[in-house]
């Protein structure tokens, strides 16, 4: 392959990710007591030479084979997500939700990844066969449909973190065809109303600041009416959705607003991943003497908490560094967005930046507390195959994008 | 316009950067709170985490006689203990570790207890292991998480019951005085003194703990002993030599009538050292090492004899006849009487006083005596008198001065105060103002009545009348009292000299003949004290040589009906201390105890129940 029109930067901050993600995995095996995650990351580099064979194979794709074959995969994920429903098994720090499939035993990936992909695909040709934003709340319902049927599948795994992702790529994307900030906002209400919904004060306030914004953006009445009354639904049906919740959501959920509820049990991951990010101080601990990963006060240091590791290791300098790398990455994938010649193109590389930011983001801030605990891995550092490969598969993507809009003679503005 | 327009996209793509670029500060923000301004408050707590302190028991200071011998001494031993992260792991380690610890259910439960206080430091399992234990317990240290073993010096007292309660013994802290602040210094599971010296002098002994810390992993599995800048060493408690003279306490013991209750003070008149202090019942204190098995405290504290009791500052007795040479020193300071003064009345057995008669101990009479002879006699019938002529007010307010009415100071813990009525205002409130006669004058006088005193007070008092310029120091063991607390009898030497021939005449043919020795002039004054409980206590206090007494002994044995049957044991210490351990000791035991009762009138039952006087029973102690 002709490395000449791939894009550089990407690939740079990509493989730079992909070597740091893949020595702070190293240093998380790296304990004194007895751990899972020793030698991990031996196996995590099969994955990612499994990986850049798929990323070369999926670079060969041109986006309009891809455009083709997207409803197709878009059944295929779906069908999987719901046979997942029915025979999925539990694995590691997420043992009670289905979210494997397995053949004999052997488990052999997580159909959720696929789903991800296949939802920016299906949104992408969705959305770029449009000339023009949707107009209205009525014109939004395709794709809060083509995201609304996995991220449904997905919580009745239940598995709220991954679910949280097509949220992230649903708005992602809207935002990219120019829905109104507004119409986004009025979208997000039903789930804004839900959190509000703990306490009888702040969702009353909300109620109240939804009908002014209904007042002001003046929507279809019926369309406006179905909006507001969704909020009041939401907001009264808020008790009895917290009770179908299983107990450790509800106490992850509970723990992220005060750790100290149950230090030792829900509230022990916030707060040891909080120790040992904050005893990391500036410059950190030194690569792979963090004293708290070595003792097992981390928990699950080498998927869920991986950062953590970095954190407390290599300190604030080394956090800032990963951080840049990864805010890079993501306006990588911004321009590339930008530059693409075609809306479907354009579209699949945004919906991805609403991935991995979303990834990202979910991820990194529960490390500090700033998000409750959710599991869904850190994109290049978690130890985990099926990600790894969506992760690789996604950079083939921008890289194909890239290097289709190289000689586009495409102007700054 | 189309939603992919350039200039559409150019837009959005400025404010998706935008969105980007804010979402991550706002995480740098978020790390750069923990990471650069928590990060004092994390790093601590991080070790915290890991780190957790094991203290390292300071030695106890020795006690040593006054020849450097060890009364109270460490050996090696080992304490094993648990860190556990939770409670249910620190019971399934326990209970499999239980067989070979030689634990059983109700100390499992103890343990799980103590855990529940305080969960962070390792927890104490067998506070005592033999080597044997320990050895099997090392062996099996990867199936056991968090075992800690720590050697822990152990406590020895050489002469066991003999010193107890001088030396006393060590008990666990409670949590009762740990909270109330009673020990400085000492945490949960620090051993403190309970009684005696090591109680008086605790926080001198006691040494201050170090710690070092050992790194656990998040399941309280030990990993390492962190390094050793962190290991704060312990320090040893101060060694204290003490008066007392361990060969002549272990003489004291074996000469004390085995079985009886009662107490024995040896005292070098000259300093107010005590050379022996021996109560009787004893314990052994070594029974407290390693803490004492409950039911074994509970018969302690609860016997009928109270062991416990240290029966020379903690008994109070009727002073009985020694008190004659009170009353009678207090008379002579008075000018009242002189050595050669006599009574109007003479002893014909006993004296009528108003509607009553009080007898003397000797049916017969004694006759006419001077005071010398009364006090070689005894005779209570001049001593009636006498007191009378005293008069109550004055009797009560000497006996104030000459510190009847407080504790010697010994420095030993829990010294009783004696009784002594202060005034006249006593008799009334007890009494009512008209309920009572000048009778309590007559039984005040021979020693009976409002009056209990501690052997200790008596044998002080003996002391200033030994000496020759009259003044006696406070008993002390360890630290010698301040100049300013000297006792003054306020006689002159001619009167001193008077009363200790009239002491010397007891021994050689009065009422305590049968503690003469050979080659010794021995003063002292023998005494029976009414027990309304029983058969009366006796007393016996010497003083040798005679003229200038190097050594003074004062014994009480509860229930020895008199104080004649006790003075050749007396007699026997006292040789033992001035003439060394070959005094000849056959022969006075042997002589005939020709002395008869030394009685007088029944007296208000005031005491003594020793049984009655211990301290306030406590709580049997946890381990």
């Amino acid at each position: 392959m002709k490395t000449q029109g791939l894009d550089k930067p990407l690939l740079a901050t990509t493989a730079a990710l992909m070597v740091v993600g893949l020595a702070t995995l190293y240093s998380a095996g790296q304990t004194d007591a007895p751990s899972a995650a020793a030698g991990i990351w031996k196996g995590q580099l099969v994955w990612v030479a499994l990986g850049l064979g798929v990323a070369a194979v999926t670079f060969r794709f041109s986006p309009r084979i891809l455009e083709w074959i997207t409803p197709f995969g878009y059944a295929l994920a779906l069908a999987l997500l719901g046979l997942t429903l029915l025979i999925g098994t539990g694995a590691g720090t997420a043992a009670g939700a289905k979210s494997w499939l397995a053949i004999g035993g052997m488990r052999i990936g997580q159909p959720v990844e696929l789903a991800k992909v296949a939802a920016i695909l299906m949104l992408a040709r969705h959305l770029g066969s449009r000339r023009e934003a949707p107009g209205g709340i009525r014109e939004l319902m395709p794709a809060c449909v083509i995201v609304g049927v996995p991220f449904v599948l997905v919580g009745l795994q239940p598995d709220l973190g991954s679910a949280m992702v097509f949220l992230g790529i649903l708005f992602a994307v809207l935002f990219w065809v120019g829905v109104p900030a507004r119409w986004l906002l009025l979208l997000a209400s039903p789930l804004i109303s839900l959190l509000l919904a703990f306490s009888t004060a702040t969702w009353g306030a909300w109620i109240v600041l939804l009908t002014v914004l209904l007042l002001w953006t003046r929507p279809y009445v019926l369309e406006g009416l179905g909006v507001w009354l969704t909020n009041v639904l939401m907001g009264v049906i808020a008790l009895e959705l917290w009770r179908t919740l299983a107990p450790y959501q509800q106490n992850r959920l509970l723990s992220f607003l005060n750790p100290e509820i149950d230090p030792r049990a829900t509230g022990w991951h916030i707060i040891q991943s909080k120790i040992a990010i904050g005893s990391g101080g500036l410059l950190g601990k030194g690569f792979a003497d963090g004293t708290q990963k070595r003792l097992a006060f981390l928990p699950a240091q080498h998927t869920d908490f991986i950062y953590s590791v970095l954190g407390e290791e290599l300190g604030f300098v080394g956090v800032l560094v990963s951080l840049a790398l990864f805010a890079a990455f993501l306006l990588i994938l911004v321009r590339i967005a930008r530059r693409a010649t075609d809306p479907f193109s354009s579209m699949v590389v945004f919906g991805i930046v609403g991935l991995f930011l979303t990834h990202i983001v979910v991820n990194v801030g529960m490390t500090v507390g700033l998000m409750p605990i959710t599991g869904i891995p850190l994109p290049f550092f978690s130890y985990g195959g099926s990600f790894l490969l969506t992760s690789c598969v996604c950079v083939a993507l921008a890289l194909r994008v890239a290097w289709d809009s190289r000689g586009s003679g495409y102007l700054e503005f | 316009m189309i939603w992919h327009h350039p200039h559409a996209l150019t837009r959005r793509g400025a404010i998706g950067r935008h969105v980007v670029l804010a979402v991550f500060g706002l995480l740098v923000l978020a790390f750069f709170r923990v990471q650069v301004l928590g990060s004092s408050l994390y790093r601590l707590q991080s070790e915290e985490n890991r780190l957790r302190p094991v203290p390292v028991p300071a030695p106890r200071g020795l006690i040593l006689d006054r020849n450097g011998i060890a009364l109270a001494e460490n050996v090696p031993g080992y304490a094993v203990a648990l860190i556990a992260s939770s409670e249910d792991s620190l019971r399934a380690t326990v209970e499999r570790i239980a067989p070979i610890a030689g634990i059983d259910a109700a100390q499992v439960e103890r343990v799980i207890q103590r855990y529940r206080r305080r969960s962070r430091d390792p927890v104490v399992i067998v506070p005592d292991a033999s080597f044997e234990v320990v050895s099997a317990l090392e062996e099996r240290r990867t199936w056991i998480p968090g075992l800690v073993i720590q050697s822990e010096p152990k406590r020895r007292y050489r002469y066991g019951e003999i010193t107890a309660h001088v030396v006393g013994y060590l008990d666990e802290i409670t949590e009762q005085e740990l909270e109330a602040g009673t020990f400085q210094g000492a945490r949960l599971g620090t051993l403190v003194g309970r009684d005696g010296l090591e109680r008086e002098y605790d926080e001198l002994v006691r040494g201050r703990d170090g710690s070092l810390f050992l790194e656990v992993d998040a399941m309280g599995r030990t990993v390492r002993e962190s390094g050793e800048r962190s290991r704060l060493e312990p320090r040893p408690g101060q060694t204290i030599s003490t008066t007392l003279d361990a060969r002549l306490q272990e003489y004291v013991a074996k000469v004390f009538p085995a079985g009886q209750l009662g107490s024995v003070v040896v005292m070098d008149p000259r300093t107010g050292e005590i050379l022996s202090l021996y109560s009787s019942p004893s314990y052994d204190p070594n029974a407290f090492i390693g803490g004492i098995d409950p039911d074994r405290w509970r018969e302690l504290s609860r016997a009928e004899d109270a062991p416990l009791l240290n029966r020379a500052i903690q008994a109070r007795y009727p002073p009985a006849s020694p008190w004659k040479l009170v009353l009678a020193a207090q008379a002579m300071k008075r000018g009242i009487v002189g050595l050669r003064s006599r009574m109007p009345i003479p002893c014909a057995g006993g004296l009528r006083y108003y509607n009553r008669y009080f007898r003397c101990w000797r049916v017969q009479g004694h006759g006419d005596l001077t005071l010398a002879e009364a006090i070689q006699h005894s005779c209570d019938v001049y001593f009636y008198q006498l007191g009378l002529r005293l008069q109550l007010p004055n009797m009560l307010h000497d006996a104030g001065e000459l510190g009847f009415r407080t504790p010697t100071g010994v420095d030993l813990p829990n010294e009783v105060t004696p009784i002594f009525p202060s005034s006249t205002e006593y008799y009334n409130r007890r009494y009512g103002p008209r309920g009572w006669t000048n009778a309590v004058t007559l039984n005040l006088a021979i020693g009976q009545g409002e009056n209990a005193q501690t052997l200790m007070g008596m044998v002080r008092f003996y002391a200033m009348l030994g000496n020759p310029d009259g003044t006696a120091a406070e008993p002390w063991f360890v630290e010698r009292p301040s100049e300013g607390r000297v006792r003054q009898l306020g006689l002159d030497g001619e009167s001193l000299q008077g009363l200790r021939e009239a002491l010397v005449a007891v021994v050689a043919e009065g009422t305590g003949a049968g503690a003469r020795i050979a080659n010794l002039r021995i003063a002292g004054k023998t005494g029976t004290a009414q027990n309304a409980h029983g058969p009366d206590h006796g007393w016996f206090i010497a003083f040798a040589p005679a003229q200038s007494p190097e050594v003074l002994v004062g014994a009480i044995v509860e229930f020895a009906e008199h104080g004649s049957s006790i003075a050749p044991m007396v007699t026997q210490i006292i040789a033992r201390h001035l003439l060394g351990p070959g005094a000849p000791s056959s022969s006075v035991t042997e002589a005939e105890l020709t002395v008869p009762h030394d009685s007088a009138p029944t007296p208000l039952p005031i005491l003594p129940n020793p049984t009655s006087l211990r301290r306030p029973p406590r709580d049997p102690p946890r381990r």
